[in-house]
């Protein structure tokens, strides 16, 4: 089971709140600190793609940010519900990306940029983005 | 923490101040600002970041579109910012290509090239 998980609505001023959850749970997982930034990017940006993918297709369900505790590693899934199009099946003409897609990608593209250990899945009754970084164990001493 | 925007003019060029997150959720209001900018005849921009504290891609989306439309114009849109954490987002969707990114307002505005 996740350490922390959250559901939110399809709404972007709720992408603050994924950010925010994902980077303090990081944080307390023995993340680097200098590498909390990339996770709070990443995971808007994998957050911010799954609003918009709901959006666009009117999903109603809400998106879903599962943050997991691993020895050596913390990993954030993303799961979005959306119908994903097969590649290469876009309509005709298909010369001109559209704006959606444009922002799609590049969404992807600084995910893929910013994280090395990075899985994106894709199928019919939706997506997942998988991304996982190391950890070192967190020693605070309790004075 | 939101998004605040406030603009100046320093010459012929528009110095538009932004503070706070530019995300999904904040993103539309800069770009609103930026079409009024343009619309009112507003060509030579200057976007000055220094108080951004987060930069995700829909935000880079809206600064392309600036661009865009000030190029229509023959206009300019000009980043200032220092900070490491924003650069480096500009950097791996190889943006710095794309804007001239200054120092300072003072050497953004006096910029010619």
């Amino acid at each position: 089971m996740a350490t922390v998980e959250l559901r939110f609505s399809a709404l972007p001023e709720h992408v603050r709140t994924a950010r925010l959850v994902a980077a303090a749970v990081a944080r307390r997982s023995g993340v680097d600190e200098a590498v909390l930034d990339e996770v709070r990017l990443a995971v808007g940006e994998a957050c911010s793609r799954a609003v918009g993918l709901h959006q666009l297709s009117g999903v109603t369900a809400p998106v879903k940010v599962s943050l997991i505790e691993e020895e050596k590693q913390f990993s954030i899934e993303v799961g979005d519900e959306a119908p994903h199009a097969v590649p290469g099946a876009r309509g005709s003409g298909g010369a001109e990306p559209d704006a959606e897609t444009e922002e799609d990608e590049m969404g992807l593209a600084v995910i893929s940029g910013l994280v090395d250990d990075v899985e994106v899945s894709t199928g019919e009754h939706g997506g997942l983005i998988r991304m996982t970084w190391p950890t070192t164990p967190v020693t605070t001493p309790l004075a | 923490m939101d998004l605040s925007l406030s603009t100046r003019t320093v010459g012929d060029r528009t110095v538009v101040e932004v503070g706070g997150e530019i995300d999904v959720y904040t993103a539309p209001k800069l770009r609103e600002q930026l079409v009024e900018l343009v619309n009112d005849g507003n060509f030579h921009l200057v976007v000055d970041m220094e108080g951004v504290d987060f930069l995700d891609s829909t935000g880079l989306g809206v600064l392309v579109g600036g661009l865009k439309r000030v190029r229509a114009h023959e206009g300019s849109l000009r980043l200032v910012c220092n900070q490491e954490r924003i650069l480096k987002i500009f950097r791996i969707t190889g943006l710095t290509k794309v804007f001239p990114i200054h120092t300072s307002v003072d050497e953004a505005v006096a910029a010619t090239d």
